[in-house]
């Protein structure tokens, strides 16, 4: 039969063409292909990594903000709460000073006014002295004023010390 | 040649229209020829039954009726469809593309032979030369076409040198003069060439791609191709051999894989560029096997030719058997690729001519409600061939590697 009968002359013509391909294909087609394929493959599963990696740090990443974040909560409260003990502990301060003081300036006043009482009055008591004794000695130059009256004043004085 | 009369002449074109004709005035496909535009309008299932009924009947009665008339008629040249499918199948050194014998419309193609040198010429001188009839000693008629400027003849597309009186000399029927080895441009030969410029193009293209947009997603051709690249490497290549030796392997595959490919699908087309039954030619799956067989041989290791020449666990006696069986399987394997690929393929080309020929076996065009359908389906079916048989070659390509290089396992 024909057909089952291999025939030369396409035998060496498949040959040529087919080691044609293979060496064309594979230096030009295959090589480059296979490479650029391969490299887009290793890309994606770079990036899927890189993507879980990513995924994984935000978790630990988040736990640790949470953390931090509670952390810093408690830190404030710790903070508000020791303010606000200062500021009742300065308001208290502050108070029991001022009361001191208050008091402190008080008696000084209270000093002070008795004092200035006290020399106002012995000043008083100097000018009523004063007062008294320029009366006095006005009166007594009223009453020395004539050689009569003198008389009667030297004989009242006289009649007080008889009686005496 | 393939056809006594032109196609024309075997096809009854009177009884043909006549057919037509009786299809609208048969009585059962009246209603249809009236009220088809009242039948789709109404849409109505019961008409819609009728419809197709009535269409099936003509078509009965039209078959009936025409073989009748075909039988009646004159008497007509025999349509010889095993010479044809044949022919078809086989190779030749012009490519026919329509037309019986002296109206053919074929391009011609170089033939070229050694005989004492490198003789070139065209084959139409060939074809239009002088047509001689021998008669052998069993005394049938030999007929056979000389051409004596060249001084060759071509007997059932071989080519054998003319003896010194400008004619063959035949002996049980076969000619018995000298025959120059032939390498000539034949039709299967030209087919091999576009296939592969075509498929050189095709992955230059692809290849062209990669290079100018570096490693992103394909597009465009190298969207279709990449697919079927990766598939050979991974399912084929990487799958069967294993991931340490698969690369140096996967070339040699895809070009196999794709060498296979594009010429089982062109040789669906049924018109040039087409047409030419490439890997369904035992010379072409010859080719291709022995390919496999000096891929499987030369990278086979030591562990593949101790298991042929002392298959461990296998008593020395035993071995005197074993031996032999052994190194017959290392040619049976690429044998049996040799042998699948090329029946494959010429199996599916007789199929479709054969199914084609159910026209021209009964002369009548009504036929082909029958044939073209069947014909169709089995194309369609050819198309899944083209790609399971690439396949298949590469796929057991690779076993047949992989059990090469093996390393060996306890």
């Amino acid at each position: 039969m024909g057909i089952v009968t291999p025939d030369l002359g396409l035998i060496f013509w498949t040959s040529i063409v087919f080691i044609c391909l293979l060496f064309i294909l594979t230096k030009f087609v295959w090589k480059p292909v296979l490479g650029a394929v391969n490299k887009r493959e290793q890309n994606i599963t770079e990036a899927l990594e890189l993507a879980e990696k990513t995924k994984k740090e935000m978790i630990v990443l988040q736990a640790s903000n949470e953390n931090l974040l509670k952390e810093a909560r408690a830190e404030r409260d710790n903070i508000l709460k020791e303010a606000k003990e200062i500021s009742v502990r300065l308001v208290e301060d502050a108070k029991t000073t001022a009361k001191v003081e208050a008091e402190k300036v008080l008696a000084g006043a209270r000093e002070t006014i008795n004092s200035e009482k006290a020399s106002a009055i012995a000043e008083l008591k100097n000018q009523v002295a004063i007062l008294s004794i320029e009366i006095a000695e006005k009166v007594v130059r009223g009453e020395l004023s004539s050689d009569t009256k003198q008389k009667d004043l030297a004989e009242k004085l006289a009649g007080d010390i008889n009686l005496n | 040649m393939v056809l006594k009369k032109p196609l024309f002449q075997l096809f009854p074109f009177k009884t043909h229209f006549i057919s037509f004709f009786l299809l609208f005035i048969n009585k059962d496909s009246l209603p249809l020829r009236q009220n088809l535009k009242t039948y789709i309008r109404k849409n109505s299932m019961m008409n819609l039954r009728n419809a197709v009924k009535s269409i099936v009947l003509t078509c009965l009665t039209v078959l009936t009726f025409n073989t009748s008339f075909a039988n009646n008629g004159e008497k007509k040249e025999e349509f010889n469809v095993s010479e044809m499918i044949m022919h078809h199948i086989g190779d030749a050194h012009e490519w026919h593309i329509m037309g019986g014998h002296h109206d053919a419309v074929s391009i011609p193609l170089p033939v070229i032979l050694v005989d004492g040198g490198l003789k070139m010429f065209n084959s139409s001188s060939l074809y239009h030369g002088k047509i001689l009839t021998a008669t052998d000693e069993a005394g049938e008629e030999i007929t056979y076409i000389a051409d004596e400027t060249n001084g060759y003849a071509m007997f059932h597309e071989k080519i054998y040198k003319l003896n010194a009186n400008g004619e063959l000399d035949f002996h049980n029927g076969h000619p018995t003069n000298a025959k120059p080895l032939d390498l000539s441009i034949t039709k299967n030969t030209m087919s091999l060439l576009i296939g592969a410029t075509l498929l050189i193009l095709v992955m230059l293209t692809v290849a062209k791609y990669y290079k100018k947009n570096g490693s992103v997603a394909p597009k465009g051709l190298a969207k279709f191709i990449e697919p079927l690249i990766v598939f050979v490497r991974d399912e084929i290549a990487l799958a069967n051999i294993g991931e340490h030796k698969y690369k140096k392997f996967t070339p040699f595959l895809l070009t196999i894989f794709f060498f296979i490919l594009i010429n089982n699908i062109l040789g669906l087309i049924p018109v040039f560029p087409g047409g030419a039954n490439l890997t369904g030619n035992i010379a072409v799956t010859l080719v291709l096997a022995v390919a496999s067989l000096f891929a499987t041989v030369f990278s086979g290791n030591k562990n593949y030719w101790k298991h042929i020449f002392a298959t461990p666990g296998v008593p020395v006696p035993l071995l005197i058997i074993m031996i032999p069986i052994e190194i017959v399987g290392i040619f049976t394997k690429p044998f049996a690729l040799m042998i699948r690929l090329f029946a494959n393929m010429t199996a599916g080309h007789i199929i479709i001519l054969a199914l084609i020929s159910i026209i021209f076996i009964n002369q009548s065009a009504a036929w082909g409600f029958l044939s073209v359908p069947m014909a169709l389906f089995i194309s369609v079916l050819e198309i899944l061939v083209a790609f399971l048989q690439a396949y298949l070659f590469a796929m057991l390509t690779s076993l047949f590697i992989s059990a090469a290089v093996e390393e060996h396992h306890h």
